[in-house]
């Protein structure tokens, strides 16, 4: 029950954006996410902006990718 | 634009993936002769692990389960018959997601429904739904509020809209669930064999990765938070699988700073003003309590249950299903005395097979796949 | 002239004579056509005939990049195409509703007149009927089309091979998420438009080149993809390469919030053509040098898994491609 898409903010409004998902142009509401300005990067799930995804998004990823590799690396090397 | 956070998660690179099923299946090998049995809870995670051909790829100690967190599983049969009867006795017109069209009630379905006069349309929004009811206020609406706590903010959002609008044929009839609730039942089931939970990203949105910590405190089994690709699944299984080797359990999250500690407070907020918790059935599990959300009193004008003054009708699983076995991982569907015989997909019998995703589908095409192989 | 299309319209009196004379000949008009027979008279080639028939119905009429008049030709003459066909003519039946615009008829007639010489056939014989009133003054378009077999080969489902390759002309998925675009409780907006489009003459610069390397051709209309090698998958199976999909970011975005497979959407200006493997780098050349192949890509290959569509994914695994039931629904989950 959780089908979410990432997309940009390019117009905020009283209490509505429009999010721009790849080229598709959403109006969302921002109840959940008042502070979201243009250019700034949210989830939308069924019309709602239900967060604000950080514009180190990619790099967050690939050092969360990065961790997990090491942690597992360290727990085989234990006897 | 590669490095933006909207890129398309499809076009992960197959390198990175392969790495980490090398990795799963060194950690799985260390963890032999143990089996391994991960729970993935949300219908979401069951697609995405579906669409990106998971369970392929998977160690043979290491099993991954869908729970019963996907459309089928957490509204009760009864419900549809609900919603076709405010449709075809009280010419309602029911407005709601496009996951409940199809998938059969006790009696009907909204698709049978609407083939026998039923008004029913699909929305993609709660809000959109309040804009349809505000258009033709000579027409009585009632919208199908169903998911988890993603979800329910939308319709608490569209009640606040609607009271604020002084409308008064928009109703809303509410099958949403809570979480937490059903993963604690799942937990407590001494027969359970699941060892690790994957948690639903975007429930963890709202809901803060805080919320898993008692459950892992009380039942030592991981929780690992992660997204809707099958990287970011892989991902979580790797974690899992390491923790389980290091004896750590521990919740994790490998989503990202979307989903924080605490979760959106708003909408936290937003679900305790308008919704109450209430015992409710999950459909191939029965009651688990306190894992419903229903309106709250202040919004009874708004309870398409109470305007309508709707009886509940009894609802129980189909003699002789095992769904809820199947859905707790304690047998295979080939076990189900139904499975292939009476239920089918075509004809499908308990929540597993009616569900797309469905354990019982999966299992019954992936035999049809098998006896080609020859 | 009233402004919209009443009952009498097709009541085979004066008002009906009026619009075929003044709203339908003006745009459609040939030799043929002109008299107004009850049949045409074709003469006939001296090869095999192809035929073939489809109905349009698409909601709404009009959608960014075409409307359904524009469908009712690519749509009948792509079906030709797909049997190496040369069209030879099309008939049109027409219903519409009471209430329809006469500036929405004469639109989509111009669309028909225009996409007819674009795919240098004739609209040779018709029949027009007005039906009460629906929920909308809609229209519905039937065409059947006569086409002319190459000489010598044939290109049909059991002569694909393990081994064969699969090409597409372009990206997936266009026509499908425009129409959806455009309907009023659509929730998104898009520049995305429509991929409708004749493909004879893409198909007959293929073959030309290719000869009998090409085995088959089929267009993935409605169903999408999944649908078309489906109806395919008798005596083989298919495997899709994910990564090698040609689809836009636009339409993978809208997919996406609606919870929708790219490979379920239609496509009305896509051929899938199955190939021997050594023709299909010339296959592969040729539709990429023509203005409808640009984007063309091999996206998989046959094998011997019998009645098995797969689709191969970005994690290295297979995962079936059942064929999709019904219409496809914006989701939640």
């Amino acid at each position: 029950m959780c089908l979410a898409v990432p997309g940009q903010v390019i117009e905020t409004k009283d209490e509505t954006a429009v999010v721009d998902i790849q080229g598709n142009h959403l109006d969302v509401l921002t109840t959940l996410v008042p502070d979201a300005q243009s250019g700034d990067y949210v989830l939308v799930h069924a019309g709602l902006a239900i967060a604000l995804i950080s514009p180190d998004d990619y790099h967050e990823h690939q050092r969360i990718m990065q961790e997990i590799q090491n942690y597992a690396q360290r727990a085989l090397e234990q006897p | 634009m590669q490095n933006s956070p909207t890129r398309n998660d499809a076009d992960t690179p197959t390198a990175e993936s392969a790495h980490l099923v090398k990795l799963l299946h060194r950690l799985a090998t260390r963890l032999h002769p143990r089996h391994i049995n991960v729970m993935e809870v949300c219908g979401t995670h069951t697609a995405a692990a579906q669409a990106a051909a998971l369970p392929a790829l998977l160690p043979e100690n290491v099993r991954l389960i869908s729970g019963p967190g996907c459309p089928v599983c957490v509204t009760p049969a009864a419900f549809i018959d609900q919603a076709a009867h405010l449709a075809l006795q009280h010419h309602v017109h029911i407005l709601t997601y496009g996951d409940m069209i199809r998938v059969p009630g006790q009696t009907t379905s909204l698709e049978e429904a609407r083939r026998h006069g039923a008004q029913v349309s699909v929305v993609y929004s709660a809000r959109q739904a309040l804009q349809i009811a505000a258009r033709k206020p000579d027409k009585n609406f009632v919208f199908l509020g169903i998911g988890f706590e993603t979800t329910a903010p939308a319709t608490a959002v569209a009640l606040a809209a609607a009271r604020q609008q002084h409308l008064t044929n928009f109703f809303v009839l509410s099958a949403h669930k809570r979480l937490m609730p059903a993963m604690q039942a799942l937990c407590s089931d001494q027969a359970l064999a699941i060892d690790a939970f994957i948690g639903p990203g975007h429930v963890s949105v709202i809901i803060g990765s805080h919320a898993y910590t008692d459950l892992v405190a009380r039942y030592r089994r991981p929780c690992v938070i992660a997204g809707f690709t099958g990287q970011q699944m892989l991902l979580a299984l790797v974690h899992i699988l390491t923790q389980l080797l290091d004896n750590t359990p521990a919740v994790a999250n490998v989503y990202g700073s979307r989903v924080s500690t605490e979760g959106n407070r708003r909408a936290l907020d937003l679900i305790a003003q308008t919704f109450t918790p209430a015992d409710t059935r999950w459909r191939g599990l029965g009651v688990i309590d306190q894992s419903g959300l229903a309106l709250a009193a202040p919004w009874q004008t708004f309870d398409a249950a109470h305007a309508f003054q709707l009886p509940q009708p009894p609802d129980a699983e189909p003699p002789g299903c095992r769904c809820g076995d199947v859905i707790k991982g304690l047998i295979p569907p080939a076990d189900c005395p139904l499975f292939a015989r009476r239920c089918t997909p075509d004809h499908p019998i308990g929540a597993c097979m009616v569900s797309r995703e469905g354990a019982c589908t999966a299992w019954y095409r992936y035999r049809r796949s098998e006896n080609h192989h020859a | 002239m009233p402004d919209e299309i009443k009952l009498a319209h097709g009541g085979g009196g004066s008002l009906m004579n009026d619009l075929i004379r003044r709203e339908i000949l003006p745009l459609l008009g040939n030799n043929h056509l002109d008299a107004l027979p009850d049949c045409a008279r074709l003469d006939a080639p001296a090869h095999p005939l192809a035929f073939t028939t489809d109905s349009f119905v698409v909601d709404p009429l009009i959608f960014p990049g075409g409307d359904i008049g524009r469908l009712a030709v690519c749509g009948t003459v792509n079906d030709l195409a797909a049997r190496g066909a040369r069209p030879l003519a099309l008939c049109l039946a027409i219903i519409a509703e009471e209430g329809l615009p006469l500036d929405t008829l004469r639109t989509i007639l111009k669309s028909l007149a225009a996409a007819a010489r674009h795919a240098h056939v004739h609209i040779v014989t018709g029949d027009t009927k007005v039906v009460p009133r629906h929920a909308a003054a809609s229209l519905f378009l039937t065409t059947a089309g006569i086409g002319s077999l190459h000489d010598q080969l044939d290109f049909t489902a059991n002569r694909i091979h393990p081994g064969d390759l699969l090409l597409i002309n372009g990206h997936l998925a266009d026509h499908g998420i425009a129409v959806m675009s455009a309907r009023p409780d659509a929730a998104f907006l898009t520049d995305l438009t429509s991929d409708v489009a004749p493909l004879a003459d893409l198909v007959n610069a293929v073959i030309d080149r290719c000869n009998s390397a090409v085995k088959c051709m089929k267009d993935p209309t409605r169903g999408g993809l999944a649908a078309c090698l489906n109806e395919l998958a008798l005596n083989v199976g298919f495997v899709l390469d994910e990564q090698a999909l040609p689809i836009k970011p636009t339409v993978r975005g809208a997919c996406d919030m609606l919870g929708l497979d790219p490979l379920t959407v239609a496509n009305e200006g896509k051929m899938l053509f199955v190939v021997a493997p050594d023709a299909a780098p010339d296959a592969l050349d040729t539709l990429r040098r023509h203005p409808l192949g640009r984007d063309a890509a091999i996206i998989g290959r046959v094998d011997k898994r019998a009645g098995l569509v797969r689709l191969r994914t970005t994690l290295g695994a297979e995962r079936i491609v059942d064929m999709p039931y019904g219409e496809q629904l914006p989701r939640i989950c």
